[in-house]
């Protein structure tokens, strides 16, 4: 296990810094400077600035830099926003964005658990059915459309919760933009559980314990649960993705000033600086969080670890 | 994780078959549309008319879908907009379909280490969040209508690379392969000649998983306003640009999406009932 683990975590760095490198690069060979406006400056001025942010400087010094920052936490100035470091603004949306991301997962994985459960178990009914057209439908549309329609429907004709972030109380303008993360995230994990429960219910050591006369509860609850739940694991890498991608769609439809709309206002404006922390510091998120999946994995599965 | 998935295989291939001719026929009406409806219908993508903004839908004028907020015919900027979804989806998994074919085959052959360490980086990549460095390179690089399609292409190659991998592994101790080898085909030959035509039928049934995948990428960075720019168009933007005029046109809103989501759904049917065809035996 150590090893396994030692192997990993050593892994995850090439990886984290090699993200790092490709999205520096991208910003930095991009046609014109971050402060090419129509007015032209005076190349003094235009010499200070350079010098003020570091653009002076070559392109592995600047890396070097950027590196040096990042191992503080400082992810540089911004741009556009004047005044405030792009590690403040992403500190200052990230606790709104957290609490989006983690009540969208807590229900993507328990509505999504049981309805491939149940289907599961009454494979080949209606609600089987149901339940496998409904996820289709999940997967097939995208958030973007998803989230403007529940506004449509729930605030603009039905008028029962608020449109936008300013209306409203904190668990009510909170409800639709979870649900609206969580749906495509719960139709995945319901088809994958639906799946692997399918495929452990027809295994073996079921079927003993089914001659062995135990009811299909206790079946499920001591034999099927665990082996079925391990492909689920391998598929919260990218569900942890997905909704990170979710939620800068989210915020941007529901007026929720988390760290997805600084990403989009930053992208919309140019400012170089922020989108590249942010982008850097969700990769390091990603790649964090999918070590330590990896490393539950290994744990709890010892097949794993001999690879 | 298909459908059918718990039917016996022969149930499984007949139900399979069946999806499959209906998704392909009415992804080929909507192509038609998209291709043909612009010729046939009198009222173009670009032509603005303030006396008849946010027009409902309605026969009169031919205005099918109403106009939008500058009263263009939402009608035929639908039909755009499927068309350069379409477009996209295409190109894009195109790219990743060359990359991922190339890339899997090389790992499969030529095994051992170099497989090893190709396939690390592959599952090392899986887990990025790829969105955000397409949207960089949006930002980066003005917001080039072709710079999309290589890039989406460029994201979605993995799970191809894999699979491909998978089938080539198992191709290549086959006597035909042995045969070519012992006649002088160099291993570049070997790939090409030999090896990618078998991968045929698994990579048709990957490339059509793709494409949703390539949809979904380009409605949402158009939809975030990084795509595809005025005047033209894609179902992403026009669902962005519903979604700003919702209270006063709701159908802005709902037609577009409601197309989009129709494209997605035939195209993820169409994947999923051509795995079970491909491979009905196959479980889940």
């Amino acid at each position: 296990m150590l090893r396994y683990a030692t192997l990993r975590i050593l892994g995850a760095i090439p990886t984290l810094l090699l993200v790092i490198a490709i999205a520096f690069l991208m910003v930095h060979s991009a046609p014109g400077g971050p402060f090419d406006r129509e007015r032209v400056l005076a190349p003094e001025v235009e010499r200070n600035i350079e010098r003020a942010y570091h653009l002076d400087e070559s392109l592995p010094e600047q890396f070097s830099r950027y590196l040096q920052g990042l191992l503080h936490g400082d992810l540089g100035p911004s741009y556009r926003y004047r005044d405030y470091t792009v590690a403040e603004l992403i500190g200052g949306a990230l606790p709104l964005s957290i609490r989006l991301g983690a009540l969208a997962m807590a229900l993507a994985l328990v509505a999504g658990v049981s309805a491939g459960m149940v289907a599961a178990l009454r494979k080949n009914t209606i609600i089987d059915r149901l339940v496998t057209g409904i996820a289709m439908i999940g997967i097939s549309v995208p958030v973007f459309v998803i989230a403007p329609l529940m506004v449509l429907v729930f605030a603009v004709f039905l008028n029962w919760l608020p449109a936008s972030w300013t209306g409203g109380n904190a668990a009510n303008r909170m409800l639709m933009p979870v649900i609206a993360l969580a749906l495509p995230q719960i139709a995945y994990i319901a088809r994958l559980t639906r799946a692997s429960m399918i495929n452990v219910m027809n295994s073996d050591f079921v079927r003993t314990a089914r001659a062995q006369g135990l009811s299909t509860i206790s079946i499920v609850r001591y034999h099927a649960i665990k082996p079925a739940m391990l492909p689920l694991l391998s598929y919260m890498g990218p569900a942890i993705a997905g909704v990170l991608t979710g939620s800068v769609v989210v915020e941007e439809v529901f007026g929720i000033p988390g760290v997805g709309q600084f990403f989009i206002r930053g992208a919309l404006n140019r400012d170089y600086t922020l989108v590249l922390g942010i982008t850097v510091f969700y990769a390091t998120l990603v790649i964090f969080l999918n070590l330590i999946v990896d490393l539950l994995y290994g744990f709890l599965d010892p097949r794993i670890r001999g690879r | 994780m298909s459908m059918f998935s718990s039917l016996s295989p022969v149930a499984r291939y007949i139900r399979a078959s069946r999806m499959v001719a209906v998704c392909v026929l009415l992804l080929l009406l909507v192509a038609l549309a998209a291709l043909a409806g612009p010729l046939l219908n009198p009222n173009d993508y670009i032509t603005t008319d303030f006396a008849n903004r946010f027009g409902q839908p309605t026969m009169t004028n031919l205005h099918f879908f109403g106009t939008d907020e500058l009263g263009r015919d939402l009608f035929s900027r639908t039909l755009l907009g499927a068309q350069v979804t379409l477009f996209v989806a295409v190109i894009a998994s195109v790219v990743s379909l060359g990359i991922g074919v190339i890339y899997g085959a090389a790992a499969g052959f030529i095994g051992g280490k170099v497989d090893a360490i190709m396939m690390r980086a592959v599952d090392a990549l899986y887990a990025l969040p790829f969105v955000f460095l397409v949207i960089l390179l949006m930002v980066a690089f003005e917001r080039n209508f072709l710079l999309i399609f290589v890039a989406i292409g460029a994201i979605n190659w993995l799970d191809m690379a894999r699979i491909v991998r998978g089938q080539t592994i198992s191709l290549k101790h086959r006597e035909f392969v042995d045969a070519a080898r012992l006649i002088g085909v160099s291993t570049p030959g070997i790939i090409f000649r030999h090896i990618m035509p078998n991968l045929f039928g698994v990579v048709v049934v990957y490339m059509t998983l793709t494409i949703p995948q390539a949809i979904l990428v380009e409605s949402f960075l158009s939809f975030l306003g990084l795509g595809v720019q005025e005047p033209q168009t894609s179902l992403g933007a026009l669902v962005s640009n519903g979604v700003s005029h919702m209270e006063r046109a709701p159908w802005l809103l709902i037609i577009p999406a409601s197309v989009l989501a129709f494209i997605l759904f035939c195209f993820n049917f169409l994947g999923d009932g051509l795995r079970d065809v491909v491979d009905p035996k196959k479980k889940a």
